[in-house]
C-alpha cells in the first residue's frame, strides 16, 4: 500500500513525526489555555472539566468527544515515538565511528537533546496521567473534584519539581519541534522562515510559563 | 609556525586506524592547509615512512576533491572554505591541529585521509540530470527563466558535491547535497519534466546509501564551503511530499 511505502521512506517518516507532532502541539496549548481556569477557583475549573465530557452533545454522548480525543492523541503519540525511534536507529547506523574531535557549529541545547527530552517527557505523561487522570499515584484523588486534586497533588514539593522539570523538557523540545515542523513538511520561503522561528519561540514559551505557573502556584500558597 | 599535528593513519579499507601525532616546525603562514601536508609528506619521504593520503584536484576550491576534518570542523575554522583555500595564518603559532577523514558508514575510508564518495555519484544518476536531446545547443533565449530563479538555482547549482555536509550531519545524512541538486534542476524550465520523478529517485537512492536522516540542527548549512542553505532541504520535503502524496511519481 502506498501509504506504507511512504511511511517506508525517512522523509516520510519526517512528515509523519511533523503531523503527529503538531497535533500533540494542538493538545498542549488547550491543555495549558484550559488549566489556567485554576486560578478562577475549584467550580470554573470543575465545571470546565465536567463540560469536555459533553462536548459534541447532542450529537456524541457523555464523554464520547473526550474518548475520540483521546485515541487521535494516542495514535499521534504512538506514530510520533514509532518514526522517531526508527529514524534515530538509521541515523546511529549512518554515523558509526566518532569523530576525535567534534566542534557543534549551529545546533542548539534544544536540538540536541529531542531524543533524550521525548523520553523524559513520555514518561512525565505516563506519571501525568496516573497522578491526575487516573488517580493511582495521587495520595487523595476525587474524581469529580479536579482542582482539589491539583492542589493537593502540587503540595508535594517533589513531584511538583518534577512537573516542572518535565515542562522545561517540553519547552526544550517544543522549540526545536516546532520550528522543525515547518521545514519537515517544506513550508520555508524568505519571509515564512522568519514567522517560523518566531512562532516556535512564542509558543514553547507560553506553553512552558503556563504550565510551570500551576505548581508554582500551588507551592506559594497563591492556589490553595 | 610550528605546529603539531594529530592525523588519522589508516592503511587500507577496513583496516583499523589510530590517530598519530606528527611536530611540523617551519611551517610559512602563506602556506595553504594542503601545502602544510605537503610539506609534512615530503619530510615523512625523507624519513623513509608512509605519505599521509588525501584527497585534492584543483586547489582552487571549486573542484569539491579535498576535504577533511580539522579540528572538529569540515574544511576547518574558515567559513565558506574549502581545505584547499585555508590558509595556515588562521592558525596559531604552537596549536595542534586534528585532522580526520570525513566519518559517515555511507563514506567508507579507503585511506588515511581519503573516502570513498561514490554514494553521491549514485544518487546524481539516479536522477540529477534532465533528459534533452544531444546536438546542437539550443539558442539561449528560447526559453525565459524569471531572473531570481536563475540566481536561486544557481546558488544551489554552486555545490561541488564535497561531502562536508555528511561529514558535519550528527546523523551523517545527505540532505543538503541531494537537496541542492533537486533545488538547482527543479527551478530551471527544463527541469520540469521529470521534476517529480527526480525527486522520488533522488531521495529512494540516498536513504538505500548508508546515509541518516535529517533532524534540524543546520550543521550541513554552517560547513558548507559554498554557503548552500537549508531552504534546499525544505524545498526538497516539498517536492517529495506532493509527488507522493499528489502525484504519479
Amino acid at each position: 500500500m502506498w501509504i506504507v511505502d511512504f511511511f517506508r521512506s525517512a522523509l516520510g517518516k519526517k512528515a509523519v513525526m511533523a503531523v503527529t507532532g503538531v497535533v500533540l502541539f494542538g493538545f498542549v496549548l488547550g491543555h495549558m489555555i484550559g488549566n489556567l481556569k485554576l486560578y478562577q477557583g475549584p467550580e470554573k475549573l470543575n465545571g470546565y472539566a465536567a463540560a469536555l465530557r459533553e462536548v459534541g452533545a447532542p450529537f456524541l454522548a457523555h464523554g464520547e468527544a473526550l474518548w475520540i480525543a483521546r485515541l487521535v492523541l494516542l495514535a499521534a503519540v504512538v506514530l510520533h515515538i514509532l518514526a522517531a525511534w526508527q529514524l534515530t536507529l538509521i541515523n546511529r547506523r549512518a554515523r558509526p565511528v566518532a569523530y576525535v574531535k567534534q566542534v557543534s557549529v549551529a545546533s542548539t541545547y534544544a536540538s540536541r537533546t529531542m531524543r533524550w527530552g521525548g523520553v523524559i517527557i513520555l514518561f512525565f505523561v505516563v506519571y501525568h496521567l496516573l497522578h491526575l487522570t487516573f488517580g493511582s499515584v495521587h495520595p487523595d484523588f476525587r474524581a469529580e473534584d479536579v482542582y482539589r486534586n491539583v492542589v493537593v497533588g502540587f503540595q508535594n514539593p517533589v513531584v511538583s519539581l518534577f512537573y516542572m522539570l518535565a515542562q522545561l523538557a517540553l519547552g526544550l523540545h517544543l522549540y526545536h519541534g516546532l520550528w522543525s515542523f515547518f521545514q519537515s513538511l517544506g513550508m520555508s520561503g524568505p519571509r515564512l522562515d522568519v514567522l517560523r522561528r518566531r512562532f516556535a519561540v512564542l509558543f514553547a514559551l507560553v506553553i512552558t510559563a503556563g504550565n510551570l505557573s500551576f505548581p508554582l502556584a500551588v507551592l506559594s500558597g497563591m492556589v490553595s | 609556525m610550528n605546529l603539531t599535528l594529530y592525523v588519522w593513519r589508516q592503511a587500507g579499507p577496513g583496516e583499523p586506524g589510530a590517530m598519530k601525532r606528527y611536530d611540523v616546525p617551519d611551517v610559512s603562514p602563506d602556506m595553504s592547509f594542503l601545502e602544510m601536508l605537503d610539506v609534512l609528506n615530503e619530510r615523512l619521504l625523507e624519513r623513509g615512512e608512509e605519505p599521509i593520503a588525501f584527497d585534492h584536484d584543483c586547489r582552487e576550491g571549486i573542484c569539491g576533491s579535498c576535504g577533511m576534518v580539522i579540528n572538529g570542523r569540515p574544511h576547518g575554522p574558515q567559513r565558506k572554505t574549502t581545505a584547499c583555500q585555508l590558509h595556515m595564518r588562521h592558525f596559531r603559532d604552537g596549536d595542534s591541529i586534528y585532522v580526520e577523514p570525513w566519518r559517515a558508514a555511507a563514506f567508507p575510508v579507503i585511506k588515511d585521509l581519503v573516502v570513498d564518495r561514490s554514494a553521491f555519484d549514485r544518487i546524481i544518476e539516479a536522477g540529477g540530470y534532465i533528459s534533452v536531446n544531444a546536438g546542437a545547443a539550443p539558442e539561449a533565449n528560447v526559453i525565459p527563466v524569471p531572473k531570481d530563479d536563475a540566481e536561486a538555482a544557481f546558488d544551489a547549482a554552486a555545490c561541488i558535491g564535497c561531502g562536508a555536509c555528511v561529514a558535519a550531519c550528527p546523523n551523517g545524512a545527505a540532505q543538503l547535497f541531494t537537496a541542492a541538486k533537486i533545488t538547482h534542476l527543479g527551478l530551471m524550465p527544463q527541469g520540469q519534466a521529470e521534476r517529480q520523478r527526480r525527486v522520488v529517485k533522488m531521495v529512494a537512492q540516498m536513504e538505500d546509501e548508508a546515509f541518516g536522516s535529517c533532524t534540524n540542527h543546520r550543521e550541513c548549512e554552517a560547513v558548507c564551503p559554498k554557503g548552500i542553505a537549508i531552504t534546499t532541504i525544505a524545498r526538497m520535503n516539498r517536492d517529495y511530499l506532493k509527488a507522493r502524496l499528489f502525484g504519479k511519481g
